[in-house]
């Protein structure tokens, strides 16, 4: 049997990985068009601020895929022939499979700015989009950046350390507040501040003007300020790569459309990862468009690519990201409005760069989030797949700590100072 | 092999160089005058090794000037670079520097290591140093693919070699028979004086040059990672153990007419402390407190060694209190990163420090043995010759001084430790398979973003193993910590628990050891290295 995988993304390769440790003989192709090699995207970030190079991100040295005879195709694809089981490439080159899967991971809004299709516009999400803003970075003296999510604080911290002026336009009346309650969310406002990064919230981008020759040379916001700016960052969230499916007459909802087992509506086609639209058989139909997600499902993909029939459950959440200085880690449940029926107790070190969250329903320990300080995942997660009662979890606290070895324990303090907040 | 995005990357190289350069922040006077101070006070030193007589007119009150531009010069350029940015990781750049790829200027880094390693030996082995021993280096790292290197290497020598005899009192017939280092060792004499009572050596100039750099580079160290207190505790404990017992208290002991005996070192990494030819006729035979040394080092070797490691792995010594770590992690923090990660390195490397100390065990047994039988194969002199020309010329100097701590800038800070220290080599073996310390993974946050391998100065893939979930424990690891401290996620974690939770292969040590030299087969998972 010959599977091929298009992307060669965390879902992508993961699912490669896991047909090679179940099924010694089956044939895998990867076929990306975007690099050689698979890449940890999240770290493109440090080869800009210069932590690390390229070569640094890729986390398998070539032999580990002949050694695994996994096969890479570089190239791109425009169609996929259901009925015939044969990708069209690039360059008229055909591909055939026996079974395929669906990684093409997704790409950047743009909501029709005027201007959006300038030089020196661009997303922080390909090689290609890194390798852009290196060859513009000699002109820029000030970057916008339009988003107030993980890839715009990203994104202006790396314009930042290579002694850009860069200014952070956020939507929202704080950073990332569709997803932080309100007093994290004002801790990293702080901290973008201190770290000499414009922040201008309550600001939408209206357009975006040529400076003459076809590159970017201002934004105007909603509001009718206008900032001179000669690079441009797009990192208003993402939205499923589906440009190939569409012309392949696969079903497609918001993003590749597939049931809980990640099955498209063609035969022998699977989807997983940022691209699929996940429809379960109860519930409603979801987008899960971060790394572990990604991972899991790239995995549960391999195994119903061999027969299985697994049904996709992303478990019990968690993520975790840094802003600039400060990390981030979520386990369960927090929102960020005030929810019925959940409560929230949070605790602030007085440096103002540390926090913990804990959320309640029925006095049961439903979620945990820190700022600036780390917490054990198995801890945690078991914490609330077991449904402890929250004081019980607050007088355990000092064991999900995973502060490295020294530091001083928060523990005792959380214990005392935790308050009811509303959110 | 380069990847297309390799290539792209490469090509953009000296575009990010200029574009960092042009976009660091300006320094401050303050930082300006204390980097002018620390450049005086080096080229003060500079100055004496070239013109020995400038040396004796300093005395110390020159000595102690000196002292006091490169302390105070030092404390303020750290400040100056690493206070107004805050405190957190700070490896913007590290990547765009020119000292971060082999070029002229990490050369003329590598050099003075490499030259004051060749000078140390000198007057055991002449210009055998020369003709055997900067070539052997040169060699090896030819072959390991750092040609463009060595050809640097080779014309910025010369220059300074030729430098060297125009400017310095010396011609090329005198060579073998000079001390390059007198005006080094005429500096430091007023020093030497005071602590032990009688003339520096070379032996005391690079004592003092050792331990000052590992103090002024705790600074930066101290600057650097004052957020993070395991960091911070670390760097005391190498500067205090540098200073104590690796410099100030061999000097009283001599002062008081004892031994000049380094308590913080033992048999392997000084298999002196152990092999007959010095142990019967120094130690033994040398009244009460020589022999206390002597067993003060048996019973680390034999006891507090595994202890230790069982508790804490083998951090506690090579990042804590050994005097190599000491160098490494302060005076070659800045290269951490050249650390090859690949499989090639990581096969070299387990042959390389498994094959010194199988070097240095099988000398140890036959000369014990020779002891026993009432030396029927040689005496104490000519055991102590042959040691000396052959483990003390290709070893000692060559391995662990030229190669270890002269290469820094090309192969990164723990050369020594990781390819031939023995001590390390025991350590290790006992860390992978009886201690209690292991890197935890955090579940599954892990990103693969691999700061953790980028930064490790042992070359190990961290990221292999945090990726898949799985915990690292690994003999080489000498537990500084930085893998830690730059991951983004809070992924890893150093700790001590139960043996039995560290590691999948825990319960089946030996089956674990066959299988990571390769003699039985690994499971096939697609993870596996």
């Amino acid at each position: 049997m010959h599977v091929v995988i298009l992307g060669n993304g965390i879902a992508g390769i993961t699912a490669a990985r896991t047909l090679r440790k179940r099924d010694a003989s089956v044939r895998i192709t990867v076929v990306s068009g975007e690099s050689d090699h698979h890449f940890s995207r999240p770290a493109l970030m440090y080869v800009y601020m210069g932590h690390m190079r390229y070569r640094d991100t890729v986390p398998y040295e070539p032999g580990f895929w002949t050694k695994n005879r996994i096969e890479l195709v570089r190239g791109w694809v425009v169609r996929i022939h259901a009925d015939a089981h044969e990708l069209e490439m690039d360059g008229g080159g055909r591909l055939a499979y026996d079974r395929l899967l669906i990684a093409t991971g997704s790409v950047p809004n743009r909501f029709g700015w005027p201007g959006q299709d300038l030089d020196r516009v661009h997303g922080m999400y390909s090689v290609q989009d890194l390798l852009a803003l290196e060859r513009a970075t000699p002109g820029i003296r000030t970057g916008v950046v339009v988003g107030g999510g993980l890839i715009g604080i990203e994104l202006a911290e790396m314009l930042h350390s290579r002694g850009r002026h860069a200014i952070l336009l956020v939507r929202e009346d704080s950073y990332w507040r569709n997803v932080l309650p309100r007093e994290e969310s004002d801790m990293v406002n702080r901290a973008i501040r201190a770290h000499g990064i414009e922040l201008r919230l309550s600001t939408e981008l209206a357009s975006i003007e040529d400076d003459g020759r076809g590159g970017a040379g201002a934004v105007q916001t909603a509001t009718g300020d206008r900032i001179e700016a000669q690079f441009v960052g797009l990192t208003a969230g993402v939205r499923p790569n589906t440009t190939v499916v569409e012309a392949s007459g696969i079903d497609i909802a918001r993003g590749v459309r597939v049931d809980e087992q990640l099955r498209t509506s063609a035969p022998d086609v699977w989807a997983a990862g940022d691209c699929a639209h996940v429809h379960p058989s109860v519930g409603e139909p979801f987008l899960e468009q971060v790394w572990y997600t990604c991972r899991a499902q790239g995995e549960v993909a391999a195994e119903n690519l061999l027969g299985g029939s697994r049904a996709y459950s992303r478990g019990i959440w968690f993520n975790s990201a840094k802003f600039l200085d400060i990390e981030y880690q979520v386990y369960g449940e927090i929102p960020n409005r005030p929810a019925s029926g959940v409560k929230h107790l949070y605790w602030e070190h007085a440096d103002g760069d540390k926090a913990l969250r804990i959320c309640t329903r029925d006095g049961r320990f439903i979620g945990l989030q820190t700022m600036g300080m780390r917490y054990r995942h198995r801890v945690c997660e078991a914490w609330i797949r077991d449904g402890i009662s929250v004081d019980d979890a607050i007088a355990k606290l000092h064991l999900a700590d995973f502060d490295p070895e020294l530091y001083r324990r928060h523990a005792p303090a959380i214990r005392a100072g935790l308050k009811e907040v509303s959110a | 092999m380069r990847s297309t995005e390799d290539a792209l990357f490469d090509d953009l190289h000296p575009t990010q160089a200029s574009t960092w350069e042009e976009g660091r922040p300006d320094l401050d006077l303050a930082t300006k005058a204390s980097i002018a101070a620390t450049v005086l006070g080096v080229l003060v030193v500079a100055l004496c090794l070239i013109r020995p007589s400038f040396a004796s007119v300093l005395g110390a009150p020159g000595l102690a000037g000196v002292a006091l531009l490169l302390i105070g010069g030092t404390i303020g350029w750290n400040r100056g670079v690493y206070v107004p940015s805050g405190a957190g990781i700070r490896n913007d750049g590290v990547f765009f520097g020119a000292s971060y790829r082999p070029s002229p200027a990490t050369l003329a880094l590598t050099l003075p290591f490499c030259g004051l390693y060749t000078v140390l030996w000198w007057s055991n082995y002449g210009t055998g140093m020369v003709f055997l021993g900067i070539p052997t280096a040169a060699a090896g790292l030819w072959a390991y693919g750092h040609a463009q290197t060595v050809r640097y290497a080779g014309s910025v020598a010369l220059l300074l070699l030729a430098a060297w005899m125009w400017f310095g009192d010396y011609t090329p017939s005198s060579l073998d028979s000079v001390n390059p280092l007198k005006g080094g060792i005429a500096l430091v004499d007023p020093l030497a004086m005071a602590l032990r009572g009688s003339s520096a050596d070379k032996w005391f100039f690079y004592t003092v040059a050792y331990t000052t750099g590992v103090s002024l580079m705790a600074v930066r160290m101290a600057f650097r990672y004052r957020h993070n207190r395991y960091h911070l505790a670390r760097t005391a404990s190498v500067v205090f153990w540098q200073a104590s017992f690796g410099f100030v208290v061999p000097m009283l002991l001599s002062k008081m007419g004892q031994k000049e005996h380094y308590f913080s070192y033992f048999w392997p990494l000084k298999p002196e402390y152990l092999l007959p030819f010095n142990v019967v006729d120094n130690y033994w035979d040398g009244g009460t407190v020589a022999r206390a040394m002597f067993l003060w080092g048996v019973m680390m070797s034999l006891v507090g060694v595994p202890v230790l490691t069982y508790l804490y792995g083998k951090r506690w010594y090579c990042s804590w209190v050994c005097g190599c770590g000491a160098l490494a992690e302060t005076v070659g923090d800045p290269w951490r990163q050249l650390s090859d990660k690949s499989e090639r390195a990581w096969r070299v490397e387990r042959w390389s420090i498994h094959g010194v100390l199988a070097l240095i065990v099988g000398i140890t047994v036959f000369l014990w043995t020779n002891e026993a039988l009432g030396r029927p194969w040689m005496d104490h002199g000519r055991a102590s010759g042959l040691f000396w020309d052959w483990y003390g010329f290709f070893i000692v100097a060559g391995f662990a001084g030229i190669v270890g701590t002269g290469f820094y800038p090309v192969l990164g800070s723990r050369i020594w430790c990781r390819f031939g220290c023995p001590q390390a080599a025991v350590l290790g073996i006992l860390q992978r398979f009886f201690s209690r310390f292991r890197i935890t993974t955090n579940g599954g946050q892990c990103i693969s973003c691999g700061n953790c391998s980028t930064y490790c100065e042992m070359g190990i893939d961290v990221r292999a193993y945090a990726q898949r979930g799985d915990n690292i424990v690994r003999a080489s690891c000498v537990g500084c910590g930085v893998c830690a401290a730059v991951c983004p996620r809070g992924v890893l974690k150093l700790e001590n628990g139960a043996m039995g939770d560290r590691f999948e292969g825990a319960d089946d040590p030996l089956g674990e050891m066959l299988r990571s030299l390769g003699i039985r087969p690994r499971t096939g998972d697609p993870g596996d290295r």
